[in-house]
């Protein structure tokens, strides 16, 4: 079970246990995750693999609170979150200060800048319009597209669009960080540099960062990579590095 | 941070052109309302004009806009001396249709006593008649020029343009033209010899060309109209009808009808306005989708959701209200008819329209609502 990997600070960001979730009933009931257990500390980077339908989309829709489990038992940055049903009403809240998304299609907002899209998150989060933009901007710096901080989606590259899409996702300081094939529309070379951003924003923040991914190419940037299949995990990797990769 | 505005913002073309419809559609509306406006004002401007206290016709009836009415040409002097009777004039109406100009002019031809109630109103050039017969003044909406003659009656006799007026037209929108009584009468009620001698040797009293529609009243200041209207009605055996009834007659008996037709062709507008922007706000709430979903996903609450969509449809009703607005007051001069455009209509209309961008944004707002923040995670 992948529960046993070794925590770069000790300290589980995300846990699960007994975890499953199905969809249907009778002989049309699907097992689309079964019998999770997980747990991933913060500073720690693990990408989940799998075959399409191997439940891994379902897995990251289930940790960030998007889709209800059908049971088991699940604890997010240290607060026991479900538990048979849902331990708190304003999932929302959950979502907007505790986890940060990142999409395989970047879905940033068409009609807002890149500050802008930044900054609406935080400003979600009860941050003042002026102070969130000044924010904003340093983060929007800190991923290296300052430059394009005015620059609307349509007019950004991919991967300066996945860097934005990403300094959204920080926007509130989250301790677990999602991604849904963050790397999928980009090269290999790209691709890289998003998965080293994610290696350093996990060791920066000491956040928990759990990766969907078909990409081969980014594997070893992974401390460990979890491989699904049929709703079960399959197998791990733990790739063991000197000093971090960022 | 306003959402819709900047929505707005970004997508300028796009807004504008929706605008632009909204606004034609709802240009319309004002027009409709307009049309009504000057239909009405149109109808009371002569009666108003006519500053008369009482109307004094044939019994029984409604007055000279409303139905036929017909008596006797002595009847004025008959009113004349009643007590609290300061000034009366008899007058007839009819309509005219005649060729001036090698050009079709159909005028509302009143007939009048100069120097007594009834006349022109808003002389703009030239001057009221000065003569006995075959002069005429006219309203300058019928294209006539000063000097101008026109041809009248079943002799076609030639009447001189002597003084035009400014926006005075018929209930119908025909413009009004003025001629002596006498004329009038002539015009009226005279026929062909040859029609006049099959009369009699039918042994039928050929038509009397003494005969008028209506006699114009204007009371003492001492005296109260009611009670003269009482005095006429039980001794001579007349309707007289204050201004305000006359009024109400011709808004009740003759506008009505266009006032619930274009009452209901508002209703039907109103109606397609309003499935329009709710079509409109539906399909712009489609094409956000998977940002609504990403919004709810990173935590925005439902409201934000519901204000970007209300908020755009406000946008889009007010501005298509002022498009439609300015769009009217562009072209009303070009309507055959008075276009009158009256601020109580616009301020009822545009909560009107208000409402049913409210109205309009539950179909958005309900699917926006329904969204399920995973969709932002499908691939896409």
């Amino acid at each position: 079970m992948a529960d046993a990997a070794a925590p770069p600070d000790g300290r589980p960001l995300v846990a699960l246990r007994g975890v499953c979730k199905h969809f249907g009933a009778g002989a049309s009931r699907v097992d689309a995750l079964a019998d999770i257990g997980l747990t991933v500390q913060a500073g720690e980077t693990v990408g989940l693999r799998g075959p399409s339908g191997s439940g891994k989309s379902t897995l990251l829709n289930v940790i960030g609170c998007v889709t209800e489990p059908s049971s088991g038992w699940m604890q997010l940055d240290g607060e026991p979150v479900y538990d048979g049903r849902w331990l708190r009403s304003d999932l929302r809240r959950l979502r907007l200060f505790r986890i940060g998304f990142i999409f395989q299609t970047h879905n940033l907002l068409s009609f807002l800048d890149s500050t802008e899209n930044v900054a609406e998150a935080m400003e979600l989060a009860g941050v003042r319009p002026r102070e969130a933009r000044t924010r904003a901007v340093a983060l929007l710096d800190y991923l290296g597209v300052g430059h394009r901080a005015a620059a609307y989606p349509g007019a950004l590259s991919g991967g300066e669009a996945q860097r934005v899409a990403i300094a959204r996702a920080l926007a509130n300081g989250p301790r677990i960080i999602l991604a849904d094939e963050p790397t999928a529309p980009l090269d290999s070379v790209r691709a890289g540099a998003v998965m080293d951003l994610l290696r350093r924003i996990a060791r920066d923040q000491q956040a928990a960062v759990l990766v969907v991914t078909h990409d081969e190419t980014i594997f070893d940037r992974f401390d460990r990579l979890i491989s699904m299949r049929d709703g079960r995990i399959e197998g791990e990797e733990v790739f063991a590095r000197a000093g971090g990769a960022a | 941070m306003n959402l819709a505005l900047r929505d707005v913002r970004r997508n300028k073309l796009r807004f504008a052109l929706t605008g632009l419809g909204v606004g034609m559609l709802l240009g319309v509306v004002i027009a409709m309302m307009g049309i009504y406006e000057g239909a009405l004002a149109d109808a009371l401007r002569l009666p108003r004009a006519e500053h008369a206290d009482l109307w004094v016709v044939q019994l029984r009836t409604f007055g000279p806009f409303a139905e036929p009415s017909r008596i006797p040409r002595d009847t004025r002097d008959l009113i004349r001396r009643m007590p609290g009777v300061a000034e009366a004039g008899a007058v007839t109406f009819q309509t005219v249709q005649a060729m001036a100009g090698g050009k079709p002019v159909r005028l509302w031809l009143e007939g009048y006593e100069p120097g007594r109630p009834g006349g022109p109103a808003n002389l703009s050039a030239g001057h009221g008649l000065t003569e006995s017969h075959y002069q005429i003044v006219v309203d300058a909406s019928s294209g006539l020029r000063l000097g101008q003659t026109v041809p009248l009656g079943p002799y076609r006799d030639p009447y001189t343009v002597v003084g035009l007026t400014h926006g005075m037209v018929s209930s119908s929108g025909d413009p009004v033209a003025w001629v002596t009584l006498l004329d009038a009468q002539a015009l009226q009620f005279t026929v062909p010899p040859a029609l006049a001698r099959r009369e009699r040797s039918a042994g039928r009293v050929a038509p009397t060309t003494a005969d008028i529609n209506a006699v114009l009243v204007r009371v003492m200041p001492a005296a109260a109209p009611a009670a003269v209207a009482g005095e006429i009605a039980r001794w001579k055996h007349l309707a007289a009808v204050p201004e305000a009834e006359e009024e109400r007659y011709l808004t009740l008996f003759v506008i009505q009808k266009m006032q619930q037709q274009l009452g209901l062709f508002m209703g039907i507008l109103i109606t397609v306005s309003a499935v329009i922007i709710a079509l409109i706000i539906y399909t712009l709430t489609m094409d956000k989708l998977r940002a609504i979903a990403t919004l709810k996903l990173i935590g925005a609450p439902d409201r934000v959701i519901v204000g970007l969509i209300v908020q755009e449809a406000l946008v889009l009703g007010a501005s298509g209200f002022a498009i439609g607005l300015v769009l009217i007051e562009q072209v009303k001069g070009y309507f055959p008819r008075r276009v009158q455009i009256e601020p109580r209509d616009l301020a009822v209309l545009f909560v009107v329209v208000i409402i049913v961008c409210l109205l309009g944004s539950v179909l958005g707002v309900r699917a926006a609502v329904k969204i399920d923040p995973a969709e932002a995670l499908a691939g896409g």
